[in-house]
């Protein structure tokens, strides 16, 4: 499993009620069930990975997050996950309001754009980044709103959102994220992981 | 193939419970000691997780697959249904019960009313799709089944679905109400009505006497079958089906006679439909469809029908089902999420409309297969 989905997982208290917002094939949900006894529920638009998560018996919503969370009532769930897919939204801001009304907590990933392969790679060659976590070429990148750890910590602080806990992940390691370390950390974490309130 | 009087003397190839526990049906009449006419296929295993209950459609019956022991023809959902299918008759045990108000057994208006020893035709009662699921749950008594695996079927048989959760709250594992909607909309109204008045404007419907003659609405019937087959398909579907393709003609014979393949098509589903179908019934049985509403039913709205459900949901959708569009399948779901339960969807995306349950369609039948599948491996687990 993803070493991030393992942050995520550590991050979780036992016997909960969780949403998988962007769940894809399900894996995160299934450990989550067998680790640590959770409900899960999925939201998918990947129309294959809906049927593989029916196939494994998880319970899945075919749907887009972006105009369909309106039907999951007010803190309907304890925690609310979405990784590594806020960036690919057209209006995230609103995608992020709704997921802090579904769940009394909420666990946000994103892929780092101020990691350094992806700083060199625009400041040494002049191109946009192509690297594991950001895999696409600017014309077919799904991510219409790339952000750095640092851009989404000081966007939760201009919009008032509580930040319990953030968690930056490399190849290496993961190491916590506070706002005495932040410059170093944006430098080196490929994915940022935030626990909001 | 029989006439219609005909399946009077089938019944030695139809099960059948008397359903002696008086029912109040919606209407308020008190009904007992009817007949429920069913089928089943595959086993029953020695733990009783393994019972799927199947709800047919509007035109449907209880023989659900293998071969129809009245029409000769294959059961309406062969596809999905039988040794080795989707819902496999190796492993599961499927019960398929005729709703009342049909007619292949059940109690229905061409049976005879003992009061008046005469077929009952109008004097039937109007019957709901709650009334339905109410007498189909005495079967499972019957059957000494406490817990259904799972309860599914597709249109009005998904109708029933959400009925038979929202009646019977946990009397089922699991459940996949398919292609359906929990009230019927303006436009399914207005078709059903179009159905009923071919029906009615018959001179030989006869307020419904006609059995009396031992006859039948033909045409009437015909041309309400031609206006459900319409609505079954796409548009789509039906262009690369049938286009302008002339049927085994070069020209037009410029004149009334079947010149389309299209034409063609719909005359031969009428003309095979009054074979096997009762006229009176498909009256009551889209008045039942219309007088769904489970929001109407719940004082509080939708929400309340679905409280405290463990029931584990599947809804499945066609995209190119006009008759009950994702939309409304949607709402389905939203409001089993407003209420908590546990509920998953998939639309499938095919050209073959609202049809697409009882044809051929693999997108569709590896879904409800990886479902059933896990879902009996969770039920296993949970009667241990």
């Amino acid at each position: 499993m993803k070493k991030e989905f393992r942050v995520i997982a550590d991050l979780l208290p036992r016997n909960i009620r969780v949403l998988d917002v962007g769940c894809g094939d399900g894996s995160l949900m299934s450990h989550l069930i067998k680790e640590k006894n959770i409900e899960v529920r999925g939201l998918e638009i990947v129309e294959e990975n809906v049927k593989k998560c029916i196939y494994k018996g998880l319970s899945v919503i075919e749907g887009n997050a972006e105009t369909e969370l309106h039907q999951f009532p007010t803190k309907s769930f304890d925690f609310v996950i979405l990784s590594q897919t806020l960036q690919a939204f057209y209006n995230p801001e609103k995608v992020l309001k709704d997921l802090l009304r579904i769940g009394k907590s909420v666990i946000i990933s994103i892929p780092n754009f101020g990691y350094w392969k992806v700083r060199t790679s625009l400041l040494i060659f002049g191109k946009m980044p192509v690297t594991k976590t950001l895999p696409n070429s600017w014309y077919n990148t799904p991510n219409l709103h790339m952000c750095t750890i640092k851009d989404f910590f000081d966007f939760c602080i201009e919009k008032k959102i509580n930040i319990n806990k953030v968690v930056g992940v490399n190849e290496e390691s993961t190491s916590e994220i506070k706002k005495s370390n932040l410059e170093i950390k944006n430098l080196f974490s490929k994915v940022g992981i935030f626990l909001l309130k | 193939m029989p006439s219609i009087a005909g399946l009077f003397f089938m019944s030695e190839k139809i099960k059948k419970i008397n359903v002696s526990k008086p029912l109040v049906l919606d209407c308020k009449k008190t009904v007992k000691d009817f007949s429920l006419a069913y089928e089943t296929y595959g086993s029953l295993n020695k733990n009783k997780d393994n019972a799927i209950l199947i709800f047919h459609a509007l035109t449907g019956d209880q023989f659900v697959s293998g071969t129809n022991p009245i029409t000769k023809k294959d059961g309406w959902w062969v596809t999905a249904v039988g040794p080795g299918k989707a819902i496999d008759t190796n492993k599961y045990f499927v019960i398929c019960a005729n709703v009342i108000g049909g007619c292949m057994g059940s109690w229905g208006p061409k049976e005879i009313d003992k009061n008046t020893n005469e077929a009952y035709g109008l004097n039937f009662p109007v019957i709901t799709i709650k009334d339905m699921v109410k007498s189909q749950e005495t079967l499972l008594d019957h059957l000494g089944i406490d817990k259904l695996l799972c309860a599914t079927g597709g249109s009005m048989g998904g109708m029933q679905t959400l009925q038979f959760c929202a009646t019977f709250p946990n009397k089922t594992f699991s459940a996949v109400p398919i292609a359906c909607s929990t009230n019927h909309s303006a436009q399914n109204i207005a078709l059903n009505e179009l159905a009923r008045q071919a029906i009615m404007a018959d001179p030989v419907w006869d307020n419904g006497k006609y059995l009396k003659k031992n006859i039948q609405p033909k045409n009437g019937l015909a041309v309400a079958r031609m206006v459900g087959h319409i609505s079954y398909l796409s548009e789509k579907g039906m262009q690369e089906k049938f286009g302008r393709k002339l049927q085994e003609k070069a020209d037009y014979e410029f004149s009334f006679d079947a010149d389309f393949q299209v034409e063609s098509y719909l005359r031969h589903q009428g003309f095979a439909f009054v074979q096997r179908f009762d006229a009176n019934s498909i009256l009551y049985i889209t008045r039942a469809m219309d007088y769904f509403d489970l929001s109407r039913q719940f004082k509080g709205g939708l929400v309340e029908a679905f409280e405290n459900q463990t029931t584990k949901f599947l809804i499945i959708s066609f995209s190119s089902d006009w008759l009950y569009t994702t939309k409304e399948n949607k709402d389905t779901v939203i409001a089993l999420n407003s209420a908590g339960a546990d509920v998953s969807f998939a639309e499938i995306k095919t050209d073959k409309g609202h049809d697409s349950f009882l044809v051929n369609e693999p997108e569709f039948l590896k879904t409800l297969k990886g479902f059933i599948d896990s879902m009996h491996v969770k039920f296993k687990n949970e009667k241990k």
